[in-house]
């Protein structure tokens, strides 16, 4: 479980993130979604400790972030930021390889190269491992990062907009590998989505954000409402019927 | 992740992700690194055997190589401290233009000196010699170094370019402020602040050798033990953390080691501010892998190789020893230019 206690940021006088006080239970995908500048890739990088809070506690898995040694709580939860760039040439492979340094400390084993196969395939990069990352595309890129933090092996896993850059077909095939890594592997997902259908056709369940705070959490069922989602998102949002029975929010 | 994820089963197991993309990458780092050895040793010979007109490891030839070895020995230091120092650096600062010199870490060393003399005089600064005032000094430069860089790059300024511009100006405004100093000395006082200030390769300041020498190799040892780390820093401070180090503690023993390494050349042979830069891009272009296991001896034997072939040419085609470190300098400071205005940017 990932529990949040009265966490609270401050950047500027008139800029603040929280206090924030949320429960996350473990297992399933948990989608966190608001407008831009709502204080999401705050929170999502305070869980993940790259970014230490002003006040308030966060607990992952039992462990206290602030308190335990990176060490260890990088074999319990990685974290993909919403921007990367690295000055060092990496091969897919090889940055995928260093997913594994928490377990491996830079030594990487038969069983860390079973690992970092196994996050290739999983998102289907297999043709693409020998590529300098500064020869793929935008979309390809954001799959080698994401293997990356698979290859990492832990059971919480955080991802800040994930489906930046990817097209239909690599969104869809990504939201359903992460579904199934939460389904089959009892991975505990937390990703901040743009895109609300996204959040409400794959999510378990919805955490809102506005203006640095908390506005609705629960399961999609209570969050893809049209009147919740327009206060949301400060624009008006209208869920009609889908196929297969399923919502689909309609806002432009 | 378990069984169940994978698509095609265990087929890719046998897969070994290493430090090179490609065998050709390895075949080609193989090849460098005996080029680099082969000329090392020859730019060697040429230094202790030129016009030796005994035989070769003849007592004689010995005995006038033995006059000369000091100047390797010296090659060798400045060589080691510039390459991995410059290495760590770039790498903790993930950034391949700017260096430990060029963000003013011997203008600072220049700076304490000559702040020295010109508060304390020459008796106040004679007081102190031999060992004593060295690692004083070093300590000093050491300290100073760590507070004011880790300073510089803890975060506060947000953004690489604003901070590393900031580290520059630091350090030419420190190389205006000793001049400054420096104009204001007396004739003597000024003497004895130049005798210990201007080293070059000929006129090395050999009498801290003994010094110098373990403390590099102390130093070295743990900036190479620290290779597997350094590998994972140079991804940046986000994928440090996420991966069990923390950055800033990484960030500070790489500073420390980097300026004690700095310390040690700047003592021996005074600032050499595009050396660490030439030898940095040098193997980094000709070795293309991310591990520093691999990178840093590439940088050091280029490093020594480049003074070596520099002072064995000067010397005896030009007969002006004295000028290697300006030439290397030159050189150097040609090559920067060339990467930033290919590049464009930082
Ligand atoms: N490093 C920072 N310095 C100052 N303000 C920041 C910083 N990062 C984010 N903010 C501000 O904090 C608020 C929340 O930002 P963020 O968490 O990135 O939002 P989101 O990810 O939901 O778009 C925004 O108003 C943003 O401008
Ligand atoms: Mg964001």
């Amino acid at each position: 479980m990932i529990s949040l206690e009265n966490v609270f940021k401050r950047y500027s006088d008139d800029v603040a993130v929280g206090p924030v006080t949320l429960d996350i239970p473990r297992g399933g995908v948990t989608a966190l979604v608001g407008p831009n500048g709502a204080g999401k890739s705050t929170v999502l990088t305070m869980i993940g400790r790259l970014q230490d809070p002003d006040a308030g506690t966060i607990r992952v898995g039992g462990h206290d972030v602030a308190r335990t040694p990176s060490k260890t709580i990088a074999k319990v939860l990685s974290i993909l930021r919403q921007e990367n760039h690295f000055v060092t040439r990496l091969t897919v492979r090889q940055l995928v390889g260093f997913g594994r340094y928490p377990h491996s400390r830079g030594r990487l084993t038969a069983e860390d190269e079973r690992h970092i196969s196994q996050a290739v395939e999983f998102l289907n990069l297999g043709e693409l491992q020998d590529r300098f990352l500064d020869q793929l595309s935008g979309g390809q890129r954001q799959r080698a990062y994401v293997a990356m933090v698979l290859a990492q092996d832990t059971d919480y896993v955080l991802l800040d907009e994930p489906l930046n850059n990817l097209d239909m077909q690599h969104s869809v095939q990504m939201m359903k590998q992460l579904r199934r890594a939460a389904d089959e592997l009892g991975r505990t997902i937390v990703i901040v989505l743009h895109d609300i259908n996204y959040a409400a056709h794959y999510a378990d369940r919805i955490v809102a954000m506005n203006d640095g705070r908390l506005s609705e959490v629960g399961p999609p069922e209570e969050i893809v409402r049209g009147e919740v989602l327009s206060r949301i998102f400060n624009t008006p949002v209208e869920v009609v019927d889908g196929p297969q029975g399923r919502p689909v929010c309609v806002y432009f | 992740m378990s069984e169940t994820l994978t698509r095609s089963g265990a087929a890719a197991d046998t897969r070994r992700t290493g430090p090179f993309a490609t065998t050709s990458g390895r075949r080609r780092y193989a090849v460098v690194l005996g080029v680099l050895v082969v000329l090392a040793l020859l730019a060697t010979y040429g230094i202790l055997g030129y016009g030796n007109k005994a035989d070769f490891m003849s007592r004689q030839w010995v005995t006038i190589a033995g006059l000369r070895i000091e100047t390797v020995v010296v090659i060798l230091v400045v060589a080691f401290c510039q390459s991995f120092a410059t290495v760590s650096f770039q790498t903790a600062t993930q950034n391949r233009i700017l260096t430990p010199s060029i963000m003013g870490f011997e203008s600072m060393y220049v700076a304490i000196q000559t702040a020295a003399v010109f508060f304390l005089g020459i008796s106040g600064v004679t007081l102190l010699d031999g060992p004593a005032r060295f690692f004083l000094q070093s300590g000093i430069m050491v300290l100073m170094a760590v507070l004011l860089y880790s300073w510089l790059l803890s975060g506060r300024f947000g953004n690489l370019h604003i901070m590393l511009l900031v580290g520059v100006v630091i350090g030419g405004g420190l190389g205006s402020l000793s001049t400054f100093m420096q104009r204001l000395l007396e004739p003597n006082e000024f003497d004895v602040l130049s005798a210990r200030l201007l080293g070059s390769i000929s006129n090395a300041s050999t009498e801290n050798l003994p010094y110098v020498i373990p403390v590099c190799l102390v130093t070295g040892v743990a900036i190479w033990l620290r290779s597997r780390r350094m590998n994972l820093m140079a991804l940046g401070r986000d994928a440090t953390n996420n991966l069990g180090l923390n950055h800033r503690r990484e960030l500070m023993t790489t500073l420390l080691l980097v300026s004690i390494m700095m310390a040690m050349t700047t003592s021996l042979v005074g600032p050499m501010t595009f050396l660490g830069f030439l030898v940095a891009t040098l193997a980094y272009s000709l070795t293309d892998t991310y591990d520093h296991r691999l990178v840093l001896p590439v940088a050091f034997l280029a490093g020594y190789t480049v003074l070596a072939l520099a002072y064995f040419v000067l010397r005896n085609v030009f007969y002006a020893g004295g000028a290697v470190t300006i030439i290397v300098e030159l050189v150097g400071g040609i090559v920067f230019l060339t990467v930033l205005l290919r590049k464009g940017r930082l």
